[in-house]
């Protein structure tokens, strides 16, 4: 009996000295599905993120992945490098984070480190060139070309990815984060500085890894149209602390969403939603 | 202060006069004011202890206008040339060439090396230079793992040099091991040391990094020196056994090479083989590199240098990471460590200075920064450069500081400044310096 859900956030708490930055917070992820993080800017999206992934450590709270075959883990109690490689969780960054200097193929090759390590013997049998190794060098640079093709850079396989494109970046994070095989894939504002293009491709690839790989999708996004038209689920914080959840359509429709982000207070941001009606 | 461009360039020849001679005085009265005291007088300790003095007013004012005429040709030659850039200075065609001809000098440098005994054999000091110049570069291939590849920047790694040096020597005084017994202990003492140097550092980056790396090195140094009882302090180690070709003694002895083969016996035998054992080590240290790099292990060590957050991201552990990328690098230090002590016969303290470790660093960056064959053409350059420059007497410091001046300028990312991919699908193209990463810690 599989867990419907992915990963459940209770009571998280973040501090940052005197500020608070995440404050109460309690949500969860369905398994399979797209779950959309959204709010104002310095909502504290990207701390409930590195939350999760590892790269803060939570003030309070409980951060739980669920396995279908094994037991829970805490994420909070994980350093950032075993959250990936033991909770298979993988991130992509608000401001991208690729190997500039490697090959685009380079950088998704990295990304299978811990399992090519495996595969290399702690590099002993790769040293000597073991077939055990090269046959499973083949098959991370198969898996590499698969996910090339998906993100449709195969032709920009031997370029430096700091050569890319900027729309091309994104992709390749994303594939980059796919590499890893992740149970949950967690991706801070992709459609940052797409134009609408590229934007509805990025929905596009994020609904076909929903489809194909069946990974479960936790993603920031201020793009609404990619919000709106991709999720599932939709979690609205502001300041902090959760505002409204539900689907795409309840969160739209929400007055206290609607407050958050047009900037003024509920009361006032009914009215103006009433009288436009 | 008006700030002139080269925009000026259309202005009217009057103006243009006008700057150049502006800009010429200006020079030439920096180099009044700067050496005047360098150059115009000379000062030296009288024979009884006094300081005395004399001036050189007539040398002074030859560089002052050397300077003036100097400035007016350059400005002058801006003006009509154009802005000079290192492309423009040599024709494409040339450029094609070199780069087409740069794929055959790494085989042509090794087969040389190859050689050298052979056409040098005659000539003791081109054979101790060869493996001089090979020990450096054995060093800087090490180094290059860190520094290079993994991008720490480390300015102790002379430490794992004597470590090398010492475990050798001990060891082989002490318990009468053989030198290919004692070269793995060697390198796997270094290794440790490597890691126990890494532990404290791990959290560190960039100029701090620098900065403990740098007291590392001198404290192994003072250790040596004041651990009187176990290194001998400063009147060091002395008659290390010489190394043998499998047990052979490479002496005048019955038992020894020259008799056993018939031949008669010569000193130069050793140097040979001694060129033949660093050449060998060397080779090692660059096909494990190479080899390295094309493994999970070395590209995440290049993967750290370009961006640790990333690595941590997709699940790679920065700490051992890291770890490994010293033990590896101190390893092959401490290979070149046992070699050096057993090719001098005597070691002390004053060999690991703080002047080596800067000496392999300068060898790694000129050389270009993860390059092998740019690290060897610069240890070649600074080591052999520098005698080359001997007969420049009291000049040859400032010819070299001069040469790693115009290339910094002119390379500012080494001799070898762009990086070749570990794997590619199609054609393996070569990565322009400008996006590969220096490393920060």
């Amino acid at each position: 009996m599989s867990d419907p859900l992915i990963l459940s956030v209770d009571h998280l708490m973040m501090r940052f000295g005197g500020i608070v930055a995440v404050n109460d917070l309690t949500f969860a992820a369905a398994r399979g599905q797209i779950t959309a993080l959204i709010g104002p800017n310095g909502a504290g999206k990207t701390t409930v993120f590195n939350c999760i992934t590892g790269f803060y450590k939570p003030t309070g709270g409980v951060i739980r992945l669920k396995q279908t075959d094994r037991a829970d883990i805490a994420l909070e109690q994980l350093n950032d490098f075993r959250i990936a490689k033991l909770a298979k969780v993988a991130r992509t960054f608000q401001n991208i984070r690729l190997f500039p200097g490697m090959t685009v193929l380079e950088n998704l090759m990295v990304a299978q480190h811990n399992a090519l390590m495996r595969a290399s013997g702690l590099t002993f049998l790769g040293l000597i060139g073991a077939p055990s190794w090269r046959a499973a060098e083949k098959r991370a640079i198969d898996l590499a070309v698969f996910w090339l093709k998906r993100v449709s850079l195969f032709d920009r396989a031997d370029d430096a990815a700091g050569n890319l494109a900027y729309g091309d970046q994104r992709r390749l994070e994303i594939a980059r984060a796919m590499c890893t095989e992740p149970a949950l894939l967690c991706l801070d504002e992709p459609a940052a500085g797409l134009n609408s293009r590229e934007s509805a491709a990025l929905s596009e690839l994020l609904l076909s890894i929903r489809a194909d790989q069946g990974t479960s999708i936790l993603l920031i996004e201020h793009d609404m149209s990619v919000v709106m038209e991709i999720s599932d689920h939709v979690v609205v914080m502001d300041y902090g602390v959760k505002i409204a959840e539900g689907s795409p359509q309840q969160v739209r429709d929400d007055p206290k969403v609607i407050a958050a982000y047009l900037g003024a207070d509920e009361k006032e941001a009914i009215s103006v939603m009433e009288s436009g009606e | 202060m008006t700030t002139i461009s080269s925009d000026h360039v259309k202005a009217s020849p009057t103006s243009d006069i006008a700057f150049i001679l502006k800009k010429a005085f200006i020079s030439a009265a920096i180099a009044l004011v700067l050496f005047s005291l360098m150059i115009g007088i000379r000062t030296e300790a009288g024979p009884t202890g006094q300081l005395i003095y004399w001036t050189r007013f007539d040398d002074l004012a030859a560089i002052v206008a050397a300077v003036f005429g100097g400035s007016i040709l350059v400005e002058a030659l801006r003006r009509w040339v154009g802005p000079i850039r290192p492309g423009s200075l040599v024709p494409a065609s040339v450029q094609g060439a070199v780069a087409q001809s740069s794929r055959f000098l790494a085989p042509a440098l090794l087969v040389f090396a190859l050689f050298v005994p052979v056409i040098f054999y005659n000539q003791r000091y081109i054979l101790d230079l060869g493996i001089l110049v090979l020990t450096y570069v054995m060093l800087g291939w090490g180094l290059n793992v860190v520094v290079g590849l993994a991008g720490l920047l480390d300015l102790g790694y002379v430490a794992f040099y004597a470590v090398g040096a010492y475990s050798y020597a001990l060891l082989a005084t002490s318990f009468d091991l053989s030198f290919w017994v004692c070269l793995p202990l060697a390198g796997l003492f270094a290794a440790c040391w490597g890691v126990m140097l890494g532990f404290p550092v791990l959290r560190l980056r960039g100029d701090y990094l620098a900065i403990v790396t740098l007291a590392f090195g001198e404290i192994i140094r003072l250790v040596i020196l004041n651990w009187q009882s176990l290194t001998g302090g400063p009147n060091g180690i002395s008659s290390i056994p010489r190394p043998t070709l499998f047990g052979i003694p490479l002496t005048n002895d019955d038992d020894g090479l020259a008799a056993r083969l018939g031949i008669e016996y010569s000193p130069t035998h050793r140097i040979v083989f001694l060129f033949y054992v660093i050449l060998g080590l060397a080779l090692l240290t660059n096909w494990v590199t190479i080899r390295l790099r094309r493994l999970p292990i070395g590209r995440a060590w290049e993967a750290l240098r370009e961006d640790e957050i990333a690595c941590r991201a997709l699940g790679i552990n920065t700490t051992t990471t890291k770890l490994t990328a010293f033990a590896t690098g101190a390893m092959f230090g401490g290979f070149a460590g046992a070699f050096f002590a057993t090719r001098q016969g005597f070691i002390s303290p004053e060999s690991f200075t703080f002047q080596e470790s800067a000496l392999v660093l300068a060898i790694v960056v000129l050389g270009g920064m993860g390059s092998q064959l740019g690290v060897a053409i610069a240890a070649l350059c600074m080591i052999g450069g520098f005698e080359l420059f001997r007969g420049l007497d009291q000049y040859r410091m400032l010819v070299l500081g001069m040469a790693m001046v115009l290339l910094m300028i002119w390379r500012p990312r080494g001799i070898i400044g762009h990086r070749a991919p570990t794997v590619y699908l199609k054609k393996a193209e070569a990565i322009s310096s400008e996006l590969v990463k220096e490393g920060h810690g």
